[in-house]
């Protein structure tokens, strides 16, 4: 089952094809990892999928991206479908505000005042993002009062506090140290089993340990996709068996 | 990098001997321009705190005599201007604060909903022509403003609230609300801007309106920086004469309502120093260090402003 298609997309900014007839499905429940040189696109494709590109000025795209069989860019309710499909950024980003606000945050945008909810859906936010245990005792402390790795988490169980059906990961681990990004693939292990997660990447050791398929690009375009497995051991491009032996990139 | 690099020839470290000689004479030279240069930012910068040092000793010296005749109390809290016996300001000090207050409660709304216009909603082309708009605002001499209050918005008020002369605290405020604008949007823009662009991507990612976004991210963030554009904007106000001679009425009594007339501070400087004489031109000093002391609390509210920002 895809939770994605993404059909014959092309994205330009301004005159640069930033993006070339890409054909990609992304199955639900799994784990696929973006992979690529700087500026081939990755990034690029992960914010088309909550539509964070509309935020650029001259951005135009072409092709469909759907999800769960609709055009998610004949959508008109942009905010329900990132409250659909959440995001974790390279740099974590959590709001100058308390812990528990920054969880909150995402209900108290779609106008739930209920405390009992909120306290609720901010202890399994937490929980699901395993930060519970560090920061139950300090919920009203600030947030920058976090290491890199905690607050990493803490736009994590953000995320998740508004049910989300995937998670989009943009590097998310490439700000953190390697005993904070061990976490934080821990975690993934967990949040895989209840969620679509597609994760960009510089790190193809990261890419091998936690994904399940991987799609490689390329100037834009997509040279090939597939199991993770598949890709790292029989790549059938010239191009990915250069990159994931590591002679360029 | 996603390119491959050829080289097409061997790198050296070695420069020739021209560059050599050129470099060697160069380090062993003494950079007068460089000593030149330091000596002349440190005089620039020491003719505008002298500057400083020399108003505030002349007003202290010229206004003394008045301060010592009336007394501080007599002299703020007094509520009779009849020179050369009585020097009492507080009508003055009253008028000043409550036009530059007003001016905040009427113009500080418009100015903050127009920087988030500009910061935040509005397309880059009508921004474009919107921003230098309000900067030209900034530019028309305060005469201007004086003659554009006298003609169109006291007859206003005249009209508005029935009342014989326009001439009143209410016609101040509004002029001086329209004065400020531009000083509080361009800093209150700058502001906004200022903010981490990832605290925008962050909440509109969470699925929260722009408008959310706009209201519980970015104002907050930028709340130190549009405090500071406000207190300038006050001080703006407080220092502003020309405008508010032409609109207030500058009657030195205590104005009862806000369709008053009534004299400012810095008007009550302006309309008599080129008669006064003794001890009424000294008053006129004593009312100027009043001012500096006012300015100087909202210069001292800017400067704990900025180092909360810089926090």
């Amino acid at each position: 089952m895809n939770k994605f298609d993404v059909k014959d997309l092309n994205l330009y900014y301004g005159e640069n094809h930033a993006l070339k007839g890409i054909n990609l499905p992304i199955p639900e429940r799994k784990v696929t990892a973006l992979i690529g040189p700087s500026g081939c696109g990755k990034s690029t494709l992960l914010r088309t999928l909550n539509r964070m590109n509309d935020l650029i000025e001259n951005v135009k795209i072409t092709g469909n991206v759907s999800l769960d069989g609709n055009d998610i860019y004949q959508e008109r309710n942009v905010g329900g479908l990132r409250m659909k499909v959440g995001m974790v950024f390279q740099k974590p980003n959590p709001f100058p505000m308390s812990i528990y606000e920054n969880v909150a945050y995402g209900l108290r945008a779609q106008g739930i005042r209920d405390k009992k909810v909120i306290d609720e859906a901010v202890e399994n936010a937490l929980r699901g993002a395993a930060l519970w245990d560090e920061v139950s005792d300090r919920l009203d402390g600030h947030a920058f009062g976090l290491s890199g790795g905690q607050q990493q988490r803490l736009c994590i169980a953000r995320a998740i506090a508004i049910q989300p059906e995937v998670i989009l990961m943009d590097e998310p681990t490439s700000a953190l140290d390697p005993i904070a990004t061990h976490k934080i693939e821990e975690l993934m292990e967990e949040l895989r089993k209840d969620y679509t997660i597609v994760i960009v990447t510089h790190s193809m050791n990261q890419a091998k340990r936690i994904s399940d398929k991987t799609a490689v690009f390329w100037m834009g375009e997509l040279v090939e996709h597939g199991e993770t497995a598949q890709i790292f051991n029989s790549p059938q491009d010239e191009r990915t068996k250069g990159y994931v032996n590591g002679d360029f990139g | 990098m996603s390119d491959v690099v050829t080289v097409n020839h061997a790198p050296t470290a070695k420069q020739s001997g021209q560059v050599v000689k050129a470099l060697e004479a160069s380090a062993n030279r003494v950079d007068w321009a460089n000593h030149l240069f330091k000596y002349l930012f440190m005089l620039s910068a020491f003719i505008g705190v002298f500057s400083v040092g020399l108003i505030g000793y002349f007003l202290i010296k010229e206004g003394m005599p008045a301060l010592s005749y009336a007394g501080v109390t007599n002299f703020v809290f007094g509520m009779e201007w009849v020179p050369p016996v009585l020097f009492g300001i507080a009508p003055m000090i009253v008028a000043s604060l409550i036009s530059a207050l007003g001016a905040v409660v009427i113009g500080v709304p418009v100015a903050l909903l127009t920087a988030i216009f500009l910061a935040e909603v509005a397309p880059k082309r009508v921004a474009d022509v919107v921003r230098p708009a309000v900067e030209l605002l900034a530019g028309i001499p305060s005469v201007v403003y004086g003659f554009f209050g006298l003609v169109i918005i006291v007859p206003m008020v005249e009209k508005v609230f029935n009342i014989p002369a326009g001439n009143t605290l209410m016609a101040a405020i509004i002029v001086l609300a329209v004065m400020i604008l531009p000083t509080v949007i361009a800093i209150s823009e700058t502001a906004l801007r200022a903010v981490p662009r990832s605290y925008k991507e962050g909440s509109l990612a969470l699925g929260a309106s722009p408008m959310f976004t706009i209201f519980k991210v970015l104002l907050p963030a930028a709340r130190s920086g549009i405090l500071a554009g406000v207190v300038l904007g006050i001080a703006r106000a407080i220092g502003e004469t020309m405008a508010i001679i032409m609109v207030m009425g500058n009657s030195p009594a205590m104005p009862r309502h806000l369709l008053d007339s009534a004299r400012s501070l810095t008007a009550n400087i302006a309309m008599e120093m080129a008669y006064a004489t003794g001890l009424h031109s000294s008053a006129l000093y004593t009312t100027g260090i009043v001012l500096l002391v006012f300015v100087m609390v909202l210069n001292a509210t800017l400067l704990y402003l900025n180092r909360e920002k810089a926090r």
